[in-house]
């Protein structure tokens, strides 16, 4: 077939001028990890504690929980990211929505994509967080509560201790995910990995080398990913307990 | 404050309505072929026959790697690019609908064959053993006793995923096919009425999705008490 | 010490437990038998508020348990409670099972939680195992700890879950042994176990229930000696002859 291979294009001067395509790619690659990290970061803070208030006996706040679960899982991420980025500018009070539009693109684009994903990930974290506890064996409950420990106290020393350490493996699926999604955040410009890719195409005549290595990059992060949490999980491992589902 | 203006939704249910047999099209087909591939996949995994299981794990693992964007951009931009300098198919031929169907059916069979490993995985042992032992082969102890045994475990969580994908065929948004987000997101561009239309298809999508799923844990919840 | 006056319980509209009245004094050692589902484990809970109740009181140490004043934490702290399953906390090690709600509950510092950890694991003949986790110990091993894990808050009476039923026979003497001493020192005990040799050693008194009744509360020579209503009679039969 007449294709003309050429790995060498990454090395070329970028269509800007001011940088190689490598270097392209390069900043797409650092914009997918910031944004898949502290989207993961604000998801592990916010799912935790959702995760515990489904669990707690107080009827309004387990409701709240679990009415913020089913939002943000039964709203496709695409349709989120857009309601972040073009809707919630409008509806905020006109002083904040124009700081916000008039504030640099990418800055915009950065927020809104962390916004999202943090928020949808979240949800997903607190299903896994809910389950974690609810594995846990009930007469733990029991237990702590029977030598003298309050609620807070009986979650605080022994299930969530617990339940966390339970949760790591289904939690690493989770964090594989995120940055999978954060793919997604090309549609509204955020130059990230997926969008350089898409942007080679076009500046160049070499679809296949630009597609290869951006894919070639994401199996790179999942094998990283997978190996740090495997690290974690032996580390949080508790000898001697098997199970607890 | 924000002046709703709701006016340009009765006018483009039509379109929209369009946009949803699209989104449709694809999650049936998806689903269909995804379980059917991925049942063949999960198979080749558990089997004996070591390229046979390999390849299933290459290709699972392969898939569950990347971001669904990834593949969707392959499949809109590269393949019906190699397909014209391949096979010579007429430049610029419209192949979206066709390349959603193919990219998401491929891509959800990776998931739907670790849903079915686990499925089958979660059988007894002895179940197997007992079918042998009254003279069954392989294939016969798989399709009448193990399958079956597993597929009845695993139906709300194919079916949880068939919502996933559901969702997920929005994605298509980045070749501009006109599904349902695609058909509103148009209209809303088109009125200046972007805020309506997308909180109005988010809302749809959340009606469908939730009634589903509550579906979906009413039949888990019968399963369980069975 | 513990005292039930017509204590009721029901899930919706499934009576668990109907008008049940006894008294544990000071120093006595009560054992709770009766078929599975009888309700023992219910009556047991209802006592340091871990089951709520709908009718009825139940006073320990004079104070109230359903009385929604009640501080039921303070109150469980000074009530021990050992469980069919033990119940050790998985994530941390012997001595911290013993030493966190000493800490954390009572109060007491690290030097002296550990030193009363110590000094009861000693006791139940544990000693060495203190840095293992509980997963690596046997289940009559876990158990003595979950024991001392009572102990160690200084408790004024000890409840007891059918204590030796999730454990393997040859274990199950190890944990009687421990309890038996400890009756001996004058714990007040109420303990619900199907082991009717403890009962006949150590009990002073015996209570059998049946579907959510007291059925008999007798002392212990009585109800060995000559069983009242048929159904302790057939109970007795029927463990006796195992
Ligand atoms: N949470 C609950 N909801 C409904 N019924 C329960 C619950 N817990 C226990 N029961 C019922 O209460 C009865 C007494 O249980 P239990 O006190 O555990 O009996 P025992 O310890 O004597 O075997 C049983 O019939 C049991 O099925
Ligand atoms: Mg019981």
């Amino acid at each position: 077939m007449g294709y003309h291979w050429n790995w060498g294009v990454f090395l070329q001067p970028s269509a800007t001028g001011d940088d190689t395509y490598l270097g392209w790619m390069l900043y797409g690659f650092k914009m997918t990890i910031g944004l898949s990290l502290s989207a993961w970061i604000m998801a592990l803070i916010l799912g935790a504690v959702i995760g515990v208030l489904r669990t707690v006996p107080n009827k309004v706040l387990s409701g709240f929980a679990m009415g913020y679960v089913e939002l943000f899982r039964n709203i496709p991420l695409l349709v989120q990211l857009f309601l972040w980025y073009f809707v919630l500018p409008e509806l905020l009070p006109p002083s904040l929505g124009n700081a916000f539009k008039q504030s640099n693109p990418i800055v915009q684009q950065f927020l809104a994509s962390m916004l999202c994903l943090g928020l949808f990930t979240s949800a997903r974290v607190a299903e896994q967080v809910r389950s974690g506890i609810n594995s846990l064996p009930p007469g733990q409950k029991n237990a702590s509560l029977a030598i003298g420990f309050t609620l807070s106290q009986t979650y605080r020393y022994v299930m969530l201790p617990m339940a966390f350490r339970l949760v790591v493996p289904p939690l690493t699926s989770e964090f594989l995910n995120i940055f999978k999604n954060s793919a997604v955040c090309s549609t509204i410009g955020l130059l990230e990995l997926a969008a350089q890719g898409r942007q080679l195409v076009d500046y160049t005549a070499q679809p296949y080398e630009s597609f290869i290595a951006v894919t070639v990059a994401y199996m790179l992060i999942n094998v990283v990913v997978m190996f740090g949490m495997r690290w974690v999980e032996a580390h949080v491992r508790v000898p001697g307990y098997i199970g607890g589902k | 404050m924000y002046e709703f203006d709701w006016s340009s939704i009765p006018g483009a249910l039509p379109y929209m309505a369009q946009g949803m047999k699209i989104s449709l099209e694809i999650t049936v087909t998806a689903v269909l072929v995804g379980i059917v591939w991925g049942t063949v996949l999960a198979m080749m995994r558990l089997s004996s026959i070591t390229p046979l299981s390999w390849f299933a794990a290459a290709y699972v693992n392969f898939f569950r790697a990347i971001p669904l964007v990834m593949v969707l951009l392959w499949f809109f931009l590269i393949i019906p690019h190699l397909l014209e300098t391949l096979f010579g198919f007429p430049r610029g031929s419209d192949m979206r609908l066709g390349s959603a169907i193919a990219g998401f059916s491929l891509f959800e069979a990776a998931y739907y064959s670790e849903i079915i490993r686990a499925g089958i995985q979660s059988v007894p042992k002895g179940q197997m053993a007992a079918s042998n032992a009254l003279g069954m082969s392989y294939g016969q102890s798989m399709r009448l006793v193990v399958l079956p045994q597993a597929f009845r475990n695993m139906v709300p969580l194919l079916l949880t995923q068939g919502i996933i994908l559901f969702q997920d065929t929005s994605l298509v948004y980045v070749s501009a096919l006109a599904d349902f987000f695609g058909a509103a997101y148009k209209v809303g561009d088109r009125d200046g009425r972007l805020v309506e239309m997308l909180l109005f298809a988010g809302a749809v999508y959340f009606v469908i999705c939730f009634a589903f799923s509550q579906l979906v844990r009413y039949y888990q919840k019968k399963l369980k008490t069975a | 010490m513990i005292s039930m006056n017509k204590v009721s319980k029901h899930y919706g509209a499934f009576q668990v437990l109907t008008d049940c009245t006894t008294h544990v004094n000071k120093g006595e050692v009560v054992v709770v038998c009766g078929p599975s589902g009888s309700g023992k484990s219910t009556l047991i809970k209802c006592v340091n508020g871990l089951e709520p109740f709908q009718g009825g009181q139940i006073t320990v140490n004079g104070v109230s348990v359903g009385d929604p004043k009640t501080n039921l934490s303070k109150l469980r702290a000074q009530v021990g409670m050992v469980f069919q399953n033990f119940e050790l906390f998985p994530h941390m090690t012997i001595i911290e099972n013993l030493t966190v709600a000493q800490i954390k509950v009572l109060g007491r510092d690290q030097h002296e939680a550990e030193a009363k950890g110590m000094q009861l694991l000693d006791r139940v003949g544990l000693k060495v195992q203190a840095l293992k986790y509980p997963g690596q110990l046997s289940g009559g091993q876990q158990q003595r700890v979950a024991i001392a894990r009572a102990l160690a808050m200084d408790p004024i009476c000890m409840l007891f879950d059918e204590p030796t039923s999730a454990l393997d026979p040859e274990m199950i003497n190890e944990v009687l042994d421990v309890m038996t001493e400890l009756a001996q020192e004058g714990m007040t005990m109420m303990c619900v176990t199907h082991e009717m040799g403890f009962a006949k050693r150590v009990a002073h008194r015996v209570i059998f229930m049946d579907v959510g009744h007291i059925v008999e509360d007798d002392s212990k020579e009585a109800f060995f000696a000559n069983p009242r209503s048929e159904r302790a009679q057939q109970f007795l039969a029927k463990i006796l002859h195992h």
